[in-house]
């Protein structure tokens, strides 16, 4: 019997996940409700629900998927994945006023070019600051701080080992994780709550999963301005981190 | 029909892909350069256009307002399979280095934000609510 109910629920995998993320959003944003009356956004608290639910299948299986590693679960992983999620993104631009984002344009650019710059900077500061000196494990790291996607090809690109380029992207994943739950925390101050704003937040954090879930968690109408930048975010650091910024790096050290 | 909007969201993001694909191949870099950017930009432009037009009934609408809807729980199901145990035992150069990196982006949005935001509220004329409120 119990076998049965978990082979069914295996093979309508992505059914069976639609209906644990609908669950999984009822409960959040009934605790929104009445325990933080509201202060907390509901779906800041799903996905903060999703990240402790990935945080345990992780630990459980030891896979790379979070929760989706979990046999019952395995549907998240594509109801999450790559392809639902930038057709949802682009769906979002639906509706969207095209001035908007010419008006905020040049400052997205800007903010694209000195959001990889100073992740970059900080990545590598950090590494520094922990002992490494060869460039190619400094630029490796420093760009697992732009995204957990540009570390691992940078790394690749620059022959790093492959202890340097697990731990770039775990770097990135703590940029990531973190971005999600602390954009809603701090929107207010950061005067998160504009399309300009929007867009220079997407252009600077770049990391196009904590955007598209941090701006979520914020106020889902900024969703696509902030997305509209971000996506340009990790092509950009594959292009500059393991060239320029690595040339930049070797010059120092 | 609604396959019609969800067709259209489709062809957009195929499109969108393929120019990011292409731009990434000049550049030489393994990647897709903002393929979905350029994809809500296309899905801009087309249906403003069949709007101006007339030429987008409200079902039609609906098969891209339905996909527009689900982005809040795709994004829950994304957080679920991310690699969060990953995350914490690559030790503290990994978490420092996160850390560092979301800190000053985080600082620096209200610097190129500049003070003048007043050109730029137009939420409430947002079409639609994903969340559902």
């Amino acid at each position: 019997m119990n076998d049965s109910i978990v082979s069914l629920v295996d093979k309508y995998h992505l059914i069976a996940a639609f209906a644990v993320v609908g669950l999984t959003m009822y409960i959040a944003y009934w605790l929104s409700r009445h325990l933080t009356a509201g202060r907390l956004h509901g779906s800041a608290i799903a996905i903060i629900i999703g990240l402790a639910l990935a945080y345990v299948g992780g630990v459980s299986t030891g896979g790379s998927k979070g929760l989706s590693d979990v046999t019952l679960f395995s549907g998240l992983g594509l109801m999450g994945g790559g392809m639902l999620r930038d057709l949802a993104i682009i769906a979002t631009a639906y509706g969207v006023r095209f001035q908007e984002i010419k008006k905020a344009g040049l400052r997205g650019v800007i903010a694209l070019f000195l959001g990889v710059l100073v992740s970059f900077v900080a990545g590598a500061a950090v590494a520094i600051g922990f002992g490494y000196t060869d460039p190619v494990d400094i630029t490796t790291i420093a760009a697992g701080a732009v995204t957990y996607i540009v570390g691992p090809v940078t790394g690749a690109t620059l022959g790093a080992s492959s202890e340097v380029i697990a731990l770039s992207i775990a770097a990135g994943l703590v940029k990531s994780i973190l971005t999600m739950i602390a954009t809603p925390l701090t929107a207010r101050l950061i005067g998160l709550d504009n399309p300009r704003s929007a867009m220079i937040f997407g252009g600077l954090i770049g990391t196009t999963s904590g955007v598209a879930a941090g701006l979520a968690a914020t106020d889902a109408r900024l969703v696509p301005y902030g997305a509209m930048t971000a996506t340009f975010y990790t092509g950009l650091g594959i292009l500059l981190a393991p060239t320029v910024l690595f040339l930049a790096v070797r010059a120092i050290f | 029909m609604v396959i019609y909007g969800v067709a259209l969201l489709a062809g957009c993001m195929l499109a969108g892909l393929i120019i990011g694909d292409v731009l990434g191949q000049m550049l030489g870099i393994d990647a897709n350069l903002g393929g979905v950017g350029i994809a809500m930009l296309l899905l801009i432009f087309v249906t403003g256009y069949l709007k101006d037009r007339g030429k987008l009934p409200e079902t039609t609408e609906s098969g891209i307002n339905f996909w527009n809807a689900m982005y809040i729980p795709i994004v829950v199901a994304m957080a679920a399979s991310q690699n969060v145990a990953a995350a914490f035992s690559g030790g503290m150069v990994a978490i420092l280095a996160g850390v560092l990196a979301v800190v000053l982006g985080l600082a620096l949005v209200p610097v190129l934000t500049g003070k003048k935001v007043d050109d730029a509220s137009p939420l409430e004329s947002a079409p639609t609510t994903p969340s559902g409120h």
